[in-house]
C-alpha cells in the first residue's frame, strides 16, 4: 500500500505504512542511523499530513511486520478487541488525536479503549501530537495495579528504589536502601540490577530484600532484575520472588536476542502468581523497554524505533505487569542524541504505554556521551509529572555507580512531590508516617541517627561491623 | 546560614561509592552536592569530547621500541562519531592504503583507539603496552605494528587486523566514562579479525585503570587470552577466561564504545 501527499509541485510517495510512520516521526538519531527517517523537514511534515488522513482501520489491516513472520504481530492482532474498537472505528489518525484531546473523552472512555489500541495506532497518533498533547492526553489515563501496595492512583507517583552496587556487595546495597527509605522512596519496588548473573548471588540478594521487607513490614515489593529464566530457576528452588523482571522488545527477533519467547513470559507470570506473595494484588511482572533496542539487535524490519518501542508494550500488557518503565536515555546518543530527543521519546513512551493500558513509568536518564545534563532531566521529569507518570527511578544522588549512567534521585522525587503535590502509594505513605519518616502531609521529618531502620538493619549486625569498608 | 549537614547516616557511605547521606535543604540538594555532581559530569564530558593526541602517543610508544601507524575511521568529527557508530567501524581510504603497504602476517596486531575516552588512552595505554611487552616476548609472539586510531569503535580493529594479516587483533580503547571514573580502558581481543565479526566473537577485559583493573594485571590477562586464542584458534563466548586475576568487576560490554 502506498501513501501520497502533494506539497506545491512535489509529490511525496511513501511506499508502505512502515515507511510512512518512520518518515512522520519527529527526527531522532536512531532513525537516521537506520536510514529510515525523512530526508528533509518538508518530507517529515508531508508524512504527518498523509498519516493524519489514514483511517485507523487501514492501520489495523496493514501490519508493519507480517503476521506470519513475527509473534508480536500475531499477539497484537489476535488479542485486538474489535468491540472496544467500535467507538473509534470510523476515525482517521488525525481525528483520533482530536478525540483523545476532547474534554468529552474521559478517563473512563480511555480505560475502555485500551484493548482496542494496537501499538501501530498508538504510535501513529503520537507522531501527530506535540509534547503538550502527549502530556494532556496521558494525564487523563489512569492505570491502577497492585501487589503489596496500590500503584497509579490519581494524585500519586511512585518511586523505584534502585540501590545498585558494582560488586553486588550486600552491605553497600543495604546502605543505599536505607538512604532511599529514609528519603521516602521505594513504593514502586525495591529493585536491584545485579552486576553478576550468578544464581547464588542473586538468591542472596532476594533473601536480603525479603528479610528487610518482612522485618520492617514495608508495604512494597522486591525485585532483582535478572533474566526471566534465572528468576524461574530461583522460583523453582523456593527462593522468595515477588516480581519477575524482563526486558522486552517489539519484534520476535529482538526478543530472541534478549533470549526470551512469549511462552517463557507466560510461564514466569503463572509461576510468580502461584507463589501468592502479593497481599492486595497479583500483578507480578516488571518489564523494561527502550527505544532503539530493536535496531541495536538488528531486528527492526525497517520499522522506526518509536513504533518498535510501542510494539514492546503489546508484549508487556499481555502479562498484566505491576510496573513497566522505558529506560529512555540509557541506550545512548546514536539512538536519542540530546535532551530534546530524550524528552520527546519520554513523553511518547509514557503516552503510548498509558494509552495501551500499562502502568507506565520512565527512567529519566542519560549517559555521559549524550548531549544532556541535569537541567535536561529536570525538564523531562517536570513534563512527566505534569503528564501523570506512574513512577520514576530513585537512585542515590542520581548517579548509578553500577550501570554508569545518571537517572533521577531521591531528592528529585521530593522535588516532584513538592512541585505537583504528588503522594506516594497510600499503603507506603501510611507506613512512612507510622515509621516516623514523614509527617502527616508526607514531608520528610528531620532525620535521626537512631532511627530503627538504621539502627536495626543489617548494617548494624556484628558480622558486618567486623568487616573492613570496601 | 551554615551549610546543611550530611544526613546522620553519612558514615554508611564508606560501604559504597553511591552518593548517600547527602543531606538536603527541604526537597533540594545542598549546594556542595550540586557542584560536586556538576564537576564529575564535566570531567566525564570532557573525556568524551577530548581528542587523542596521536603523535604524542606514537612518540611514547617509540620510547618502548614500538613503531606505530597512525590511522583514523570515517568519523573523526566527535559529533559524527557519537551519532554514527557505523562510520567509527570503517577505516578512511587514506588509512586503508597506509595499512595495506604494512601487510605482513603476524600473531597479534594491537590497535589503540580513542573510543569514548581519549583521556583513558592518554593516561594508561602506554603503561598497559609496557606491561604487555615482556609477556609477548615470553610467548614468542610476532607483533604487527601498533595502530593508533582516531574515531575508533571496537569493530574498527576487524578491518585493521584483516588488512595487516594478523591472526588476532587486540583493540585497546577508551570506555564510556562514568561519573566515578572517566579514564577506563577496555581491551577487546578478536581471533581471525575480519569485517562483520560480532561481539560474541570477542573477549573483553574492562575497567582497566589504576583504581580498577591495574594495567599490569590487565596485561597478564591479555597475554593469557592471546596465548589461548592462538592455541584454540578462536575467541568469544567459547573461550572462557581461566586466569584468576579478577577483581570482582564484571565486564560491561554495554559500556564499550
Amino acid at each position: 500500500m502506498t501513501f501520497r501527499r502533494q506539497i506545491k509541485h512535489t509529490t511525496y510517495v511513501f511506499g508502505s505504512l512502515a515507511e510512512l510512520l518512520a518518515k512522520a516521526s519527529p527526527p531522532r538519531a536512531g532513525d537516521r542511523l537506520a536510514g529510515l527517517g525523512a530526508a528533509t523537514a518538508e518530507e517529515n511534515v508531508a508524512a504527518k499530513l498523509a498519516l493524519a488522513d489514514v483511517p485507523l482501520k487501514t492501520i489495523l489491516a496493514t501490519p508493519v511486520i507480517p503476521y506470519d513472520d513475527d509473534d508480536v504481530t500475531r499477539l497484537i492482532l489476535d488479542t485486538h478487541d474489535i468491540k472496544a474498537f467500535k467507538p473509534i472505528a470510523s476515525l482517521t489518525v488525525g481525528e483520533f488525536r482530536e478525540f483523545l484531546l476532547s474534554p468529552a473523552t474521559t478517563s473512563r472512555t480511555l480505560a475502555a479503549l485500551a484493548p482496542a489500541v494496537t501499538p501501530e495506532i498508538a504510535a501513529a497518533v503520537s507522531k501527530l501530537m506535540r509534547n503538550q498533547d502527549l502530556i494532556l492526553a496521558a494525564r487523563k489515563m489512569q492505570v491502577v495495579t497492585a501487589f503489596r501496595n496500590t500503584i497509579g492512583l490519581p494524585g500519586t507517583m511512585a518511586v523505584r528504589l534502585q540501590p545498585n552496587h558494582p560488586a553486588d556487595d550486600p552491605v553497600g546495597i543495604m546502605a543505599s536502601i536505607a538512604d532511599g527509605l529514609m528519603y521516602g522512596a521505594g513504593d514502586a519496588v525495591i529493585g536491584i540490577n545485579p552486576a553478576s548473573d550468578s544464581l547464588p548471588r542473586i538468591e542472596g540478594l532476594l533473601r536480603l530484600l525479603d528479610d528487610l521487607i518482612q522485618r520492617f513490614e514495608i508495604p512494597t515489593q522486591a525485585c532483582v532484575l535478572t533474566h526471566v529464566t534465572t528468576t524461574l530457576q530461583l522460583v523453582g528452588k523456593g527462593v522468595p520472588v515477588d516480581l519477575v523482571f524482563q526486558s522486552v522488545a517489539g519484534t520476535e527477533a529482538a526478543n530472541r536476542s534478549f533470549g526470551i519467547t512469549l511462552d517463557m513470559l507466560k510461564e514466569a507470570e503463572a509461576a510468580a502468581r502461584d507463589l501468592k506473595r502479593g497481599t492486595i494484588g497479583q500483578n507480578v511482572m516488571y518489564f523494561e523497554t527502550g527505544q532503539g533496542s530493536a535496531l541495536s539487535a538488528n531486528a527492526h524490519h525497517g520499522v522506526d524505533q518509536q513504533t518498535c518501542e510501542v510494539r514492546a508494550y503489546a508484549v508487556a500488557r499481555a502479562f498484566r505487569p505491576l510496573v513497566v518503565n522505558t529506560v529512555v536515555g540509557f541506550i545512548g546518543p546514536e539512538y536519542l542524541y540530546d535532551g530534546k530527543e530524550i524528552l520527546r521519546a519520554a513523553l511518547e513512551d509514557h503516552f503510548c504505554g498509558k494509552l495501551m493500558g500499562l502502568p507506565m513509568g520512565v527512567d529519566v536518564c542519560y549517559t555521559n556521551h549524550a548531549e544532556a545534563d541535569q537541567d535536561d532531566m529536570d525538564v523531562i521529569l517536570t513534563a512527566l509529572a505534569a503528564a501523570g507518570v506512574t513512577y520514576i527511578m530513585g537512585i542515590p544522588g542520581a548517579d548509578d555507580v553500577m550501570l554508569g549512567y545518571q537517572s533521577t534521585s531521591f531528592h528529585d522525587a521530593l522535588f516532584v512531590r513538592e512541585a505537583f503535590n504528588l503522594k506516594r502509594a497510600p499503603e507506603f505513605e501510611a507506613w512512612l508516617k507510622s515509621a516516623a519518616i514523614t509527617d502527616g502531609s508526607g514531608r520528610l521529618l528531620p532525620a535521626r541517627a537512631d532511627h530503627p531502620l538504621l539502627a536495626q538493619s543489617l548494617l548494624k549486625s556484628k558480622a558486618l561491623r567486623s568487616r573492613r569498608p570496601a | 546560614m551554615s551549610a546543611p549537614p550530611h544526613d546522620p547516616w553519612f558514615r554508611l557511605a564508606r560501604w559504597t561509592k553511591a552518593r548517600i547521606g547527602l543531606g538536603r535543604v527541604g526537597a533540594s540538594l545542598p549546594t556542595r552536592e550540586v557542584l560536586s555532581f556538576a564537576l564529575a559530569h564535566a570531567q566525564a564530558r570532557d573525556a568524551v569530547h577530548a581528542r587523542l593526541d596521536r603523535d604524542a602517543l606514537a612518540n611514547a610508544l617509540a620510547g618502548l621500541g614500538l613503531g606505530a601507524v597512525i590511522v583514523e575511521s570515517e568519523a573523526t568529527d566527535r559529533q559524527v562519531y557519537l551519532r554514527r557508530p557505523d562510520l567509527g567501524r570503517t577505516l578512511s581510504l587514506r588509512s586503508r592504503t597506509l595499512l595495506e603497504v604494512r601487510r605482513e602476517p603476524c600473531d597479534l596486531a594491537v590497535v589503540i583507539g580513542d573510543g569514548l575516552s581519549a583521556t583513558a588512552v592518554t593516561a594508561h595505554a602506554q603503561a598497559l603496552l609496557s606491561a604487555f611487552l615482556p609477556h609477548a616476548t615470553r610467548l614468542g609472539l610476532k607483533l604487527g605494528p601498533v595502530v593508533i586510531a582516531e574515531g575508533a569503535r571496537v569493530a574498527l580493529g576487524d578491518e585493521i587486523g584483516a588488512i595487516l594479516g594478523a591472526k588476532a587483533v587486540a583493540v585497546v580503547i577508551g570506555e564510556r566514562p562514568g561519573l566515578t571514573a572517566a579514564d577506563s580502558l577496555g581491551i577487546y581481543l578478536t581471533y581471525a579479525p575480519r569485517p562483520g565479526r560480532n561481539d560474541g566473537e570477542r573477549n573483553c577485559i574492562s575497567n582497566v585503570r589504576p583504581d580498577g583493573l591495574p594495567p599490569a594485571v590487565a596485561a597478564a590477562r591479555l597475554a593469557w587470552l592471546v596465548d589461548a586464542a592462538l592455541a584454540r584458534e578462536l575467541t568469544g563466548v567459547s573461550l572462557k577466561d581461566e586466569t584468576d586475576l579478577t577483581l570482582g568487576h564484571e565486564p560491561g560490554d554495554r559500556l564499550g564504545p
